[in-house]
């Protein structure tokens, strides 16, 4: 395979073959925690009262969850925080136990949970490398022949014998990363540390990624970052209230998730508002037919609709517009001004409806609509995150916008 | 192309979430030896007093009770042919579990970080700090050996003996830390309790004073209800080998005299390992 091909082959297109065997294998898990209403916790409490009904509340964390991965397949798990994802992840990690169901794994499983946690502060780098190879399983033998490679992955040759209590942030997590790189198991298990180090450093990982898929191995990623899970992974699945939600194809689980986060979300602005003088009824986007959506593909236009009531008299309404990437970096800007001069009908009770249709250039990923509405008379409403949704493609590409281009490359004539 | 990969093939295996002593005995006691070493070589080379400090401890506390108990009280001297020797021991055994058990009680809630985000068999957590322990007392008995030869007791072949001694003591004390590590996930007032408890100890033991001292029978058998009396006792006879001593089945009043002492022994080993075993999957998410 020529670099070339390496560079666009789209990560996320590469997926198992279809007959591929199980890597992890869960059936009907359950799990809820019990919550102590009223805690004994001292000895002493228990011998006084030794027969004291401990009361608790149940937590239904994982209701009857069953699902499987194929080997070589980058899996996304993905859902609102107190979904239960974490709770799913500490069980595939055998952190905790299940309360019922079954969980079965082929080869051995790399844990990859929060950024080196399981490191000890007080010991030297490479004193951690062999214990966590251990504790994944490896022999001592093992992971003092890997020793080095670990510690050059991390970039950290010259910090290799200093106590980890002085390492820095990223250094930390450069070298769990390449502890969890080198631990050579079947199935890793990552919960949301795609975005670790410099961006050299993360290229480094996302090669890393690459060549882990290229040897078939099994890549679970944790997260509630939907961006992640579109760009690597081949199939998602959504859990809610402990429940999947939905599986299958990493856009639509996306589409699945935002649609909770617009139902339950109070912050998202559910695309309505209210403030002196002004009602907004709707403001969504919606594709060709008028149907509201959350997606759209590369080169969609971007359609959505604005539907207000007025509720006071005004001589002018400004409608302003600022689309925004998931940075929050403003992309561009656009509005209209309406004027009764200008034969605009504007008294109270008048119900508007502004159809908003822009040329899409943007690049794959997720943006927001950011939609203020002001007046002379006193009128200043502000949705953010009116709208939000996700451009997707098949190109990977860098920046926020992909325009058209020509490129004319002519070998230059010999002289 | 990427596709054509060589998929390996991995049988499914059942994952039934953490344990005490899950994960395979290779990996286990992998991970048992190189905690323990680590840690070992953290106190001894991390400061630079090292090996002094954890060597002043008991050797202050003997130097004390030394004064104490041959200049005020005159215990030692009448019953016990080498007092100075047989009081260093008794304290550098004392010691030994005392450190053992009372570093365990925490050290499960105190690598949280740890339980809470990888797996690993749980045991081994109170299981390190009691081999951390050991290699201390290894270390210590030299000096114990130094005084051994300088105040004149002849070598014998009874000292092959006292391994057997220290193993019970040893796994008396594991048993013990896998209990009070467990308890104190639960119960945070174990630590101040075992606190104590291991005080008392030191003196429920005969350590500063000889088991013949009491001169009255009944006080003699019961002091062997203690499995380190026990213990502590057959050393003095193996490594002393005073004429004088009597053995702990001689103490205990015969063999029958030994069964309190066994099953207190047998009894807080056994609930060590079966509490342990039976939090070890829900510690994580007690803590």
């Amino acid at each position: 395979m020529s670099v070339d091909q390496e560079l666009t082959t789209p990560l996320a297109l590469a997926g198992p073959r279809p007959d591929a065997p199980a890597a992890i294998r869960v059936e009907d898990l359950h799990k809820s925690f019990r919550i102590p209403t009223q805690r004994v916790d001292s000895l002493k409490e228990r011998a006084v009262h030794p027969f004291a009904s401990r009361e608790y509340r149940e937590l239904r964390a994982l209701d009857g969850v069953s699902f499987e991965i194929r080997q070589g397949e980058f899996f996304g798990i993905v859902g609102r925080n107190g979904s239960g994802k974490s709770t799913l992840l500490k069980l595939l990690a055998s952190i905790y136990r299940a309360d019922s169901g079954r969980i079965q794994i082929a080869g051995r499983l790399a844990p990859f949970i929060e950024l080196g946690v399981g490191f000890n502060q007080e010991l030297t780098a490479r004193e951690n490398v062999l214990l966590n190879g251990v504790m994944m399983g490896l022999t001592p033998k093992e992971v003092r022949e890997r020793e080095d490679a670990v510690i050059d992955f991390a970039e950290l040759h010259d910090f290799a014998d200093l106590k980890l209590k002085n390492y820095s942030s990223g250094m930390l997590v450069r070298l769990a990363f390449s502890v969890m790189l080198q631990a050579d198991a079947d199935v890793l298990l990552i919960d949301e540390v795609l975005a670790v180090g410099d961006a050299a450093f993360q290229q480094k990982c996302a090669d890393a990624f690459r060549q882990m898929k290229r040897e078939g191995k099994t890549i679970v990623l944790v997260t509630h970052d939907m961006a992640a899970v579109e760009e690597y992974c081949h199939r998602a699945l959504l859990i809610a209230d402990g429940k999947v939600q939905y599986l299958g194809s990493p856009a639509m689980a996306g589409n699945e998730y935002l649609k909770l986060n617009f139902e339950g979300g109070t912050t998202t602005g559910a695309g309505s508002g209210e403030s002196e003088g002004v009602k907004v009824h709707e403001c969504k986007l919606v594709d060709e037919n008028g149907e509201e959506t959350f997606t759209l593909e590369e080169r969609q236009p971007i359609r959505f609709r604005l539907a207000l009531e007025l509720e006071q008299e005004t001589s002018a309404l400004h409608l302003r517009f600022v689309l925004a990437n998931a940075d929050d970096l403003g992309i561009f800007e656009f509005g209209t001004l309406l004027t009764e001069e200008a034969g605009d009908d504007l008294a109270p009770g008048k119900r508007l409806t502004a159809a908003v249709a822009i040329e899409n250039r943007l690049a794959a990923g997720r943006y927001f609509l950011n939609c203020g509405i002001h007046s002379p008379a006193g009128i200043n409403l502000f949705l953010p995150k009116a709208v939000t949704f996700v451009v997707f493609g098949t190109k990977e590409t860098r920046g926020v916008i992909s325009p058209d281009f020509e490129i004319n490359v002519a070998p230059e004539d010999d002289r | 192309m990427s596709t054509d990969v060589q998929v390996p093939t991995a049988e499914l295996r059942e994952v039934n979430g953490p344990s005490a002593l899950g994960g395979g005995s290779r990996r286990f006691a992998d991970l048992l030896w190189l905690i323990s070493v680590t840690e070992f070589k953290r106190v001894y080379f991390g400061t630079v007093l090292g090996y002094l400090w954890s060597l002043i401890r008991p050797l202050l506390l003997f130097g004390v009770l030394l004064l104490v108990f041959t200049q005020v009280f005159r215990v030692g001297g009448d019953q016990v042919e080498h007092y100075a020797v047989y009081l260093l021991m008794g304290i550098v055994l004392y010691t030994f579990f005392s450190e053992a058990t009372s570093n365990a009680v925490t050290s499960v809630v105190s690598q949280e970080g740890v339980v809470r985000k990888t797996q690993f068999p749980r045991a081994v957590i109170p299981l390190a700090t009691t081999l951390t322990s050991l290699f201390n007392l290894l270390l210590n008995l030299i000096i114990v050996l130094v005084f051994l030869l300088a105040f004149g007791v002849t070598p014998a072949w009874s000292w092959l003996l006292f391994p057997i001694a220290l193993v019970f003591l040893f796994v008396g004390a594991a048993g013990s830390s896998m209990a009070l590590s467990a308890l104190y996930v639960r119960y945070r007032d174990t630590a101040i309790i075992w606190m104590v408890a291991s005080q008392a100890l030191l003196y429920l033991t005969p350590i500063l004073y000889p088991v013949n001292s009491f001169g009255e029978e009944t006080k003699e058998h019961l002091l062997m209800w203690n499995p380190l009396s026990v213990i502590f006792e057959q050393v003095r006879v193996w490594v002393l080998h005073e004429p004088a001593a009597p053995t702990a089945v001689q103490a205990a009043g015969g063999w029958l005299g030994l069964i309190p002492a066994a099953i207190i022994y047998f009894g807080v080993c056994g609930f060590g390992v079966w509490y342990f075993s039976r939090e070890a999957p829900r510690i994580a998410e007690a803590l």
